[in-house]
């Protein structure tokens, strides 16, 4: 090959099965906190938090967010605040019709 | 920009990959939205039509598409260290994977359509409001991430034929980890679509 083409480093197996068995346990808390309702009303917050926790744990390593330049993550950002502008402007118009 | 012989742009495809994914995550983004207004508008109706999903379907399939993921996430590792056997194996295991993924989905609706509940039905139309649209954004939902698993699946057959021909290798693989990013994506749409039709109750 020629130059070598965006170097980026490989992560170890190590780490991707670590991050699958936290996402696991992450399952499992979700299952057992609706299941059980531990945390009573707040249970739709809970739920959306560990979500949101899985899904940050999926982009960060095994999307490789977390080794990618600030570029890629700032276009994440945009789409991302794009996409609450959009949600929260509905649910304004929702709330004051 | 060089254009010489050989050189592979690795960092522009995945570039590209992206921002096919930030249309997908809009798409997606849109039904997430009608589900927030109709929930917050029909709480009750949903929460009683939430009570119908299985969540023993619903979690197993929730562990099966995230043991894919680190599948094909480990795959790519492997073809970066050269071993194209290691890598090919992990890429059939995550089609077997998402093809279980939706078998597992096929009973689940044919549970619900044999009982009267889907689209349209006469049975469907005698319940509330709030929960023939709870059955509505179902369908929809998961018959679109469904079929973005089917399209992952054939993707993915023509990443493992590739790598078997040696046309993703070491040094040429940005094709097979474009392929890994649309398939965690789906798989996060999952870990979305999981707690809002079956826990949520």
């Amino acid at each position: 090959m020629n130059e070598p083409t965006q170097e980026t480093h490989i992560v170890p197996a190590r780490t991707y099965t670590a991050v699958w068995l936290v996402l696991l346990v992450l399952l499992a808390a979700t299952l057992a906190i609706a299941k059980l309702q531990l945390l009573a009303r707040y249970s739709v917050l809970g739920s959306l938090l560990i979500a949101t926790a899985k899904a940050g744990l999926v982009l960060a390593f095994f999307m490789h967010l977390k080794y990618e330049k600030r570029f890629l993550k700032g276009l994440l950002a945009l789409t991302l605040s794009a996409l609450t502008l959009l949600i929260g402007m509905t649910f304004v118009d929702v709330w004051y019709r | 920009m060089s254009t010489e012989a050989g050189h592979i742009d690795a960092a522009g495809k995945k570039i590209g990959m992206w921002l096919f994914l930030f249309s997908e995550i809009l798409f997606f983004g849109g039904m997430f939205l009608l589900y927030a207004i109709y929930r917050y508008k029909y709480s009750l109706d949903f929460h009683n039509a939430a009570a119908a999903e299985n969540i023993v379907l619903g979690t197993v399939n929730t562990a099966i598409l995230l043991t894919s993921s680190l599948c094909i996430a480990l795959s790519i590792s492997a073809i970066r260290r050269g071993e194209r056997f290691f890598s090919s194996w992990l890429q059939l295991v995550t089609v077997v994977m998402g093809l279980a993924f939706l078998v597992i989905k096929y009973f689940e609706w044919m549970a619900k359509i044999t009982v009267g509940i889907y689209p349209n039905s006469p049975i469907l139309l005698k319940l509330q409001e709030g929960e023939i649209l709870f059955f509505g954004l179902y369908y929809v939902m998961t018959g679109l991430h469904g079929l973005h698993v089917l399209v992952g699946c054939v993707v993915i057959s023509f990443m493992l034929y590739f790598t078997l021909t040696r046309t993703i290798e070491r040094n040429n693989f940005a094709r097979l980890e474009n392929t890994g990013l649309y398939w965690h994506f789906v798989d996060i749409v999952w870990i979305y679509l999981y707690p809002l039709f079956y826990l949520i109750t």
